[in-house]
């Protein structure tokens, strides 16, 4: 990765200088042009929307509602295939051929960076959204480098849901809010004689992003960072060590099941599902699931646990952003705007269970009655930390679920891989 | 079945353990080729609560995953007309082509012949991976995202010398007395090898016809690059985008429902063709 | 590239006969009374170029096309970020072969790591496969009841897509799947280490072994029926049959399939993509790292990566051509003597 950037020195010396005479002679003090400001939206006409494929049935009768009120700014829905890496790929390749085929975008919140940097999407007028009503650390994610890209469309944290019936029977009154507290209630629950071969926890262990959620929300618990407040990879440190040791521990001694290294969300979910595990980390979609399985009525949901306290999630869900090469803009900033409304995110947590970008809909007692699991899910998502929000996403992820995962297999000390961690990251970051 | 083989044999107690082993031989290859099809029919069998099941029957036998994958949404029957223009005009296209070069590889005397066929197996080579950036980029500017040719033109790099290949070793194979004999009672070169080769290497164009249509019918990466309009999408397109109720659930039992309405029409038509083929050729045998 | 010179026909090249026991010609059914007329020669290069012509172009079309892009990309380096305005730069620099030099350098030990594994599955797999395919084959070649069905039953691994395959075979690999259930064993199969590679090994010859079959199948059932008579009087037990008729009559299918499943499986990527997932490095491919550098838009050192997956499958495929040149290749129409005398000197020529 050095090497390969020698050849490319000098005109990016070249480059670096220039920016500088600009800013100098420059009277903006914007900073060059990645602060520049959003672009002009003109152009009124047909638009698509390109999201994964939905079969909860909600996506398109919004489209519809929008095409009714503009019947010369129709709306087409194009559906990608269900793998987060395929959307991105199609998405790329859009942006690589220049299509206006694609022009609003539905983003999952890591690659805002990417497509901001690449600038496969368009710098979006702020005032224009109502970002104050939003919930802060959601908003965080369509950003890069103080810019708006994107406007929150959907939302989701990580949850701890637990045994009630279980945790009651051993004596355990409250959920657990430290690493230690789940460990003691757990070592409990396995003396009871209905709690004889049920694991005690689990998330996603498997190498590929969950991983990466999962090791972020462990080593921000333990109050370390993976990267810190200026995006200057940080991981080596006693914090983020302590975090990784939880795992590392945990798999060692039991409290993770083994088998737990090969785990994806449904694969946990399905554990828990079956009254393998007392707690399982995962998503807010678990929920109505777990209701209609055998542990009906005997679990709960709290936020997840860390160090010393409560613990920090990552942060799922998608925004939406306008692609670059996009015609009729402005028709696509109209409909981002009706997309991301408060109305149209009540609709799809109603209808879909997506959670809302917006903050006072997890106050909504109605909704609340629908969905209990709404005000952990918003402390989930207030007290959240994002993924590293960097350029080369890719990279950061693949060097994190590769040390991360030589630690959970053993193959690597806890120490040896946040050093090599460090090391990528610091030669991905600096690319 | 043993009552009807044992009547015809002459050395019973040899031709029996010969049976036997026979059958034990067809019993290993349909376990083997089948089992894990088995599984992927049952798991389809399954309620979507049940997919973690390991039981061997699914209990209760449910079709809610084929009735959604004929869901209207998810278009896949269009998503199979589709698949079925592609790889059929594709095996058409190539096996035509290729019967060309073929025979001019196995019967015809020029120079750069080895080159040529090196050429031919060298162009199958390039992943698929790193061709398909450049041909969107051309295909776009030439406008032919969102049509058939756009998915049938790529699927040539792999199926034609798939093809070329497959059918020079089988025209090669057939005695060539046979055409000249063919060409001295006063038929043209073409005329030889139409009523001659062709039906003796039957078995050998068959099954290159059924390697490239499956081959070209499963094609799923440049598919999806070619096209984003729902009704041009290919089978294997239509199954990447099926979804369980949320990002995070694998639709498995959907997908292997898919898997099975794919495949099976295939293995019918193999069945179907191989019939009148066969019998094709016993009665030119016959003659 | 390989340049090949056959000997242009002889004059006296039209009417050839005897020639009885060259090795190459016993292998096939031997022409009955042994004589043997070689066709007209007479404008069959121009027939020739017009047959061959159109393959020719469509694959220049679909193939030569984005090749030579995928080589020229593979001189670019990655676009690089401007730190300043944080945006990545519109125009890839041009960095001639260092993205070569990156590979087989900085990223040696990844390179190396993945070229093994493709080695190494390709061998296994298709050694297997070959091993599978032809005792389905000849299995599969006796008349039974019921042939007709089994026979298209044997399509159905190979005619499930890839992609469904490899999510089967995942499901069946699972911790909690039915693998394991079946061994009464907890193997994490879709972890690291070699149970990884032996999942990988085990979905692909299933998948894939239908296809050496189906084509030796085809090649037995072209071999005339009286050359297995003849072989049974002379008093030729089974195992001789097989290995002195049989084998060396299917050879030029079985060739040319054990020769498309090589290519394929060195450039396999779906299957430990999807069974396994991306970057584990018990199973990671050749064709892998390309599509991981790709995916992260680094076109140039992903066409590299493709240039050199390229230049070794060709390798491969050129040493078949070269080893078995005559069975695979066949120069059925050169004249005999000039065969006969020129096949030393021929193969000598063909170089890559």
């Amino acid at each position: 990765m050095k090497t390969r950037s020698t050849r490319a020195i000098p005109s990016a010396a070249v480059l670096t200088v220039g920016g500088l005479l600009l800013t100098a002679c420059g009277s903006s003090g914007d900073g060059g042009s990645g602060q520049a400001g959003p672009a002009s939206f003109e152009g009124r006409g047909p638009i698509s929307y390109v999201a994964a494929k939905d079969t909860t049935g909600t996506i398109q009768p919004l489209i519809d509602r929008w095409n009714k009120q503009h019947p010369d700014e129709k709306v087409t829905f194009i559906q990608l295939p269900t793998d987060a890496d395929a959307q991105r790929q199609q998405m790329i390749q859009n942006a690589e051929t220049k299509s206006d085929a694609y022009t609003v975008l539905s983003l999952d919140v890591v690659w805002t960076s990417e497509f901001a940097a690449h600038q496969w999407i368009d710098r979006l007028p702020e005032k224009q959204f109502p970002l104050g009503r939003m919930l802060e650390p959601v908003v965080e994610t369509a950003k890069y480098r103080d810019g708006l890209y994107a406007v929150p469309h959907s939302s989701d944290g990580g949850m701890l849901y637990y045994r009630t019936d279980l945790l009651k029977k051993a004596g355990v009154k409250a959920p657990p809010k430290t690493w230690a507290e789940m460990k003691d209630a757990c070592a409990k629950v396995q003396k009871l004689p209905e709690g004889k071969g049920v694991g005690c926890y689990a998330g996603q262990f498997q190498k590929y992003e969950g991983l990466t959620v999962n090791f972020s929300e462990a080593v921000h618990s333990a109050g370390g960072v993976v990267t810190g407040p200026d995006g200057k990879p940080d991981v080596d440190t006693p914090e983020a060590k302590q975090g990784l040791d939880f795992l590392v521990g945990s798999l060692k001694d039991g409290t993770i099941p083994k088998k737990a290294v090969t785990y994806l969300e449904e694969d946990g979910r399905q554990a828990f599902q079956n009254g393998k595990l007392v707690f399982l980390r995962n998503w807010p979609y678990v929920y109505s699931h777990a209701q209609k399985s055998d542990v009906r009525g005997k679990f709960a949901v709290a936020p997840l646990p860390g160090l010393n306290g409560p613990g920090s999630s990552s942060l799922g869900g998608h925004n939406l952003a306008v692609s670059s090469f996009a015609k009729n803009k402005a028709t696509a900033l109209d409909f981002i705007k009706f997309m991301t409304s408060e109305q149209s995110t009540e609709t799809l947590l109603k209808e879909a269970s997506l959670a809302p970008p917006y903050a006072s809909l997890y106050d909504d007692q109605q909704l609340i009655d629908q969905y209990p699991y709404l005000p952990v899910l918003k402390e989930s998502i207030v007290r959240a930390v994002p993924r590293p929000r960097v350029v080369p996403y890719g990279d950061v992820t693949a060097s994190i679920q590769r040390e991360a995962y030589a630690a959970l297999t053993g193959s690597k000390s806890s120490a040896d891989a946040l050093k090599a961690l460090q090391a990528d990251l610091q030669k991905s970051v600096a690319q | 079945m043993t009552a009807s083989t044992l009547t015809i044999t002459r050395r019973p107690a040899r031709r029996r353990r010969h049976n036997g082993l026979l059958y034990a031989g067809v019993a290993a290859v349909v376990i083997y080729c089948l089992a894990p099809f088995y599984w992927m029919l049952v798991s389809s069998l399954r309620r979507s609560s049940d997919i973690f099941d390991t039981s061997l029957l699914p209990s209760p036998v449910s079709f809610e995953n084929y009735t959604r994958v004929f869901d209207p949404a998810q278009g896949f029957g269009r998503a199979l007309l589709n698949s079925l223009v592609v790889a059929g005009v594709t095996t058409v296209a190539a096996l035509l082509l290729a019967t060309f070069t073929a025979y001019a590889m196995a019967r015809l005397e020029f120079r750069f012949k080895r080159l040529i066929l090196t050429l031919i197996i060298a162009t199958s080579m390039f992943p698929v991976v790193s061709i398909v950036v450049p041909l969107l980029k051309l295909f776009t500017d030439i406008g032919w995202i969102n049509t058939y040719q756009s998915m049938i033109v790529p699927s040539m790099s792999f199926a034609l010398p798939l093809a070329v290949w497959n059918l020079t070793t089988f025209f090669r194979q057939m005695p060539d007395e046979l055409e000249h004999a063919a060409m001295v009672d006063g038929c043209t070169r073409g005329q030889a090898f139409r009523k001659i080769i062709i039906p003796l290497a039957a078995p050998g164009i068959f099954t290159t016809a059924i390697i490239t249509f499956i081959a070209a019918w499963n094609e799923f990466l440049i598919a999806l690059s070619m096209t984003n309009r729902p009704e041009m999408q290919t089978a294997p397109v239509a199954i990447s985008k099926f979804t369980g109720a949320t990002t995070w659930e694998t639709p498995f039992g959907s997908q292997m429902a898919a898997g099975v309405v794919v495949t099976i029409p295939l293995v019918i038509m193999v069945l179907l063709f191989q019939r009148r083929i066969v019998a094709g050729l016993t009665a030119g045998a016959a003659k | 590239m390989s340049h090949t010179r056959v000997p242009p026909p002889s004059p006296d090249a039209d009417v050839v006969t005897g020639a009885p026991a060259v090795p190459a010609r016993t292998e096939r059914p031997a022409p009955r009374g042994g004589r043997r007329t070689v066709r007209a020669t007479s404008g069959t290069a121009g027939m020739a170029a017009l047959l061959v012509s159109p393959t020719l172009l469509v694959l220049a079309v679909v193939v030569l096309y984005p090749t030579v892009m995928a080589l020229h990309e593979s001189l670019y380096g990655p676009k690089g970020l401007d730190p300043e305005t944080g945006f990545i730069s519109d125009t890839e620099p041009f960095v001639g072969l260092q993205n070569y030099a990156d590979i087989l350098g900085e990223a040696g030990e990844r390179f190396w790591n993945a070229f093994w594994n493709t080695t190494f599955f390709t061998v296994v797999t298709v050694t297997l496969e070959t091993v599978i395919g032809v005792a389905m084959a000849l299995i599969m070649h006796k008349a039974f009841r019921g042939r007709g069905f089994v026979r298209a039953g044997i399509l159905i691994p190979w005619a499930v897509p890839t992609a469904i395959s490899g999510l089967l075979w995942r499901w069946i690999f699972n911790s909690d799947g039915v693998a394991n259930a079946l061994l009464g064993r907890q193997i994490l199969w879709t972890s690291e280490g070699f149970q990884a590679k032996l999942a990988v090994i085990v979905a692909e010859v299933w998948k894939t072994a239908p296809f050496i079959g189906l084509l030796v199948l085809a090649g037995l059932q072209v071999i005339p029926k009286e050359v297995y008579e003849a072989a049974r009087i002379d008093g030729a037990g089974r195992a001789r049959r097989f290995w002195h008729v049989t084998l060396p009559l299917v050879k030029p299918a079985l060739l040319v399939a054990v020769l498309f499943r090589c290519m394929d499986a060195l450039r396999m990527f779906d299957l430990p993509y999807i069974l396994i997932g991306a970057q584990k490095n018990s199973v990671e491919t050749l064709s892998m790292l390309a599509q991981n550098e790709a995916s992260n838009v680094r076109f140039g050192p992903a066409s590299a990566y493709a240039v050199i997956l390229f230049v070794y499958v060709f390798l491969i495929a050129l040493a078949f051509v070269r080893l078995l040149g005559t069975d695979l290749v066949g120069d059925t129409g050169t004249p005999e003597r000039s065969r006969r005398f020129g096949r030393r000197r021929k193969s000598a020529e063909v170089t890559a």
